[in-house]
């Protein structure tokens, strides 16, 4: 057997420490079976508690009317669809990572794709409640869905708003049964370590009775690749179509071509910075430094780095485009953006942290260094808020009419239910933790150099009476 | 065939020590000609359809027919309602299939939304999941498929088992604790 170093160009392995398969059965499926550490409850107690007062606040708004938001014309739209688009986003890195990353034969997304689909979902949960409460009526809903109804009417299919409805919809369907797709085997191994009768039905329930047949896996493994094919257009159609709500309209600063690419970019973007918010404590909590690695984090940063990168091209050519249209009112519009009552917005959101601060990631003590990398991922979450803001409010507040400008004032309700919706994230997160593996196993596997059909070749093979020496090592 | 405890057998398997070991394996097993039998591992191993002599998976074709079920619903849902039923007039544009750019996006949405549910159900259908028993589960060492074991099984139903033939073949092959399975 060729050791590692002696191998030319050899590859840092994705999984280090020679880890093998039981150890990482064991590790992972650990953070489930043992009882919840001490820190899990107090984060818990907190995160759910801000979750409830989210929720409060959002049937005291539903009760009460839209206007326990500062929402006001020239207004209409402010922190609810900067929220809304704030969370779509975040959810996009997980579909990149199940998806697009899977296509292009990235192994290392291994480590890490469970936990980012989970925080997809959650994420999405979290954006669907903003459009769904500020219809206002939101027992009228139903009206988005092409249902037939005894008025007679149906939806316009030619509107960017509906569109959005079928692709946050379609998005989130299709990310659960990816999830769930990719849950299964890793179910099956719970099943089969269960103690307990209750885990073991439950865990038996839902692994489907999975049991890694090679027949079973020639079509899941179809399953996947399809599913991953779907899901490649799929993430960069939905913030494409969010972005048409506002590149469709006539206001300055919402109707430019350039949006779509610029909001996907983002998206990835500020979805990487999540998904290294959320991973980076859990890998120390659980002692998970084995399988997301220094590596793991140093590709992600560049992730990081590349789509932060698109994202200050695309601002800058905004400007430039601003500029070259001769168009007064776009001109206005981003001078307004620079200088105008939103200034600091935009040299802090959008300048130090979209634009500025990912450039640390350029060097490799930066990517490399996990406070660095907090502090990164920590302002491009912010950023990425901040930069929806300023295009929504940024563009709305300066009306056409000068008698009609007016600025935005969140009211506690708007301000709660933000950060309630950070409770709910953060809540449904931590539970997901506890319950299930938070790391794909049985992909996981395939990362380490025993899971290679040629790994020991064919004469090595040990005789029968070696029993599992080899495999253990 | 039944064992003298008289227990019906389901099939005569084998413990593999490493992925490698029961790809090398299955190909021993493919060309002694078995058909019904099966590997189990935690995790998919590269090259183990070939090795299996299985071809091709045709999932695929289900996906198609989900895409383009979908993207027929899509053109009924949207051009039934806007051309005929309750045609809008939005900045007066026509409300006639000259109009389709419009309603691409639902057409593609609702293309992925059914070709992901036919992937999904199509895995479910064609693995014969969910099937919460299976022979398999009687052999405690088997727990170990969905952790680090590797196993291979040659049912008693394939025409060509005999159990002194197959003992051979799978402890020429390298294989361990070779047991028979009860189907009860």
């Amino acid at each position: 057997m060729i050791k590692e170093a002696e191998r030319p160009l050899a590859r840092v392995p994705l999984v280090l420490n020679k880890r093998n398969f039981s150890w990482l059965t064991e590790r992972i499926s650990g953070v489930v079976e043992q009882p919840a550490p001490r820190w899990w409850w107090v984060a818990f107690t907190i995160t759910a508690s801000v979750a409830t007062f989210g929720l409060f606040c959002l049937g005291y708004q539903i009760s009460t009317g839209v206007g326990t938001w500062g929402n006001n014309i020239p207004d209409g739209w402010a922190w609810d669809i900067t929220n809304f688009v704030f969370w779509i986003g975040i959810g996009h890195a997980g579909t990149l990572i199940s998806a697009i990353l899977f296509l292009l034969r990235q192994k290392w997304r291994t480590s890490i794709n469970r936990s980012a689909e989970a925080m997809t979902l959650f994420a999405v949960i979290c954006a669907a409640i903003f459009p769904g409460v500020h219809v206002g009526r939101v027992w009228m809903a139903w009206y988005l869905a092409p249902l037939p109804n005894n008025y007679g009417i149906w939806p316009n299919f030619r509107s960017p708003l509906v569109w959005d409805v079928f692709a946050v919809s379609t998005y989130f369907t299709v990310s659960v049964l990816f999830w769930y797709t990719g849950l299964i085997p890793d179910l099956a191994t719970l099943r089969d370590r269960a103690t307990t009768k209750i885990r073991k039905f439950l865990f038996g329930i839902f692994a489907c009775g999975w049991r890694g047949s090679n027949r079973n896996w020639r079509h899941y493994e179809m399953a996947y690749l399809l599913l991953a094919g779907l899901s490649t257009p799929l993430v960069l159609s939905v913030h494409s179509v969010v972005s048409f709500d506002f590149a469709s309209s006539i206001l300055p600063t919402w109707h430019t071509t350039i949006f779509p690419p610029y909001f996907v970019a983002g998206a990835i973007f500020g979805g990487f910075a999540m998904v290294l918010t959320l991973l980076i404590p859990a890998r120390a909590m659980f002692k998970l430094h084995d399988i997301i690695t220094p590596q793991h984090i140093d590709k992600m940063a560049k992730i990081i780095l590349l789509t932060g990168s698109f994202v200050t091209y695309a601002y800058m050519m905004e400007f430039f485009v601003a500029w070259y249209s001769g168009n007064y009112y776009e001109r206005f519009a981003f001078w307004n953006r620079v200088f105008g009552p939103y200034w600091w917005y935009w040299w802090v959101g959008m300048l130090f942290c979209n634009m500025l601060s990912p450039q640390l990631f350029w060097f490799r003590w930066c990517r490399r260094n996990i406070f660095v990398v907090y502090f990164v991922c920590m302002c491009v979450n912010a950023g990425m808020w901040f930069e929806r803001f300023i295009i929504i409010v940024g563009g709305l507040h300066r009306d056409f009419l000068p008698s009609s400008w007016g600025m935005f004032i969140p009211t506690w309700v708007d301000i709660w239910t933000y950060i309630g919706t950070l409770g709910i994230f953060t809540s449904l997160f931590l539970l997901f933790v506890r319950f299930l593996p938070m790391i794909a196993m049985s992909e996981v596997k395939t990362a380490v150099p025993e899971a290679d059909p040629h790994y020991a070749t064919a004469p090595r093979i040990p005789s029968a009476s070696s029993d599992g020496k080899e495999r253990t090592r | 065939m039944k064992t003298p405890a008289g227990h019906k057998v389901y099939a005569m398997a084998a413990e593999y020590p490493s992925a490698a070991a029961l790809y090398e394996a299955a190909k021993r097993v493919r060309d002694a000609g078995f058909r019904r039998w099966d590997v189990y591992s935690p995790f998919p191993i590269h090259g183990m359809d070939e090795a299996m002599g299985l071809g091709k998976s045709w999932l695929s074709g289900w996906v198609l027919f989900g895409g383009v079920s979908g993207l027929l619903t899509a053109a009924l849902v949207e051009f039934g309602p806007s051309s005929f039923l309750y045609p809008l007039d939005v900045h007066g544009k026509p409300t006639n299939f000259f109009t389709v750019p419009a309603f691409f996006p639902i057409m593609f949405e609702l293309t992925v939304l059914f070709g992901a549910f036919a992937a999904f159900f199509a895995m479910f259908g064609m693995n014969g999941l969910p099937r919460w028993y299976h022979p398999m589960f009687n052999w405690e060492r088997f727990s170990r498929a969905t952790n680090d074991g590797f196993f291979l099984a040659i049912e008693a139903r394939d025409p060509r088992f005999t159990e002194a033939d197959v003992r051979e073949l799978l402890e020429k092959s390298g294989g361990q604790h070779i047991t028979i399975v009860h189907e009860d």
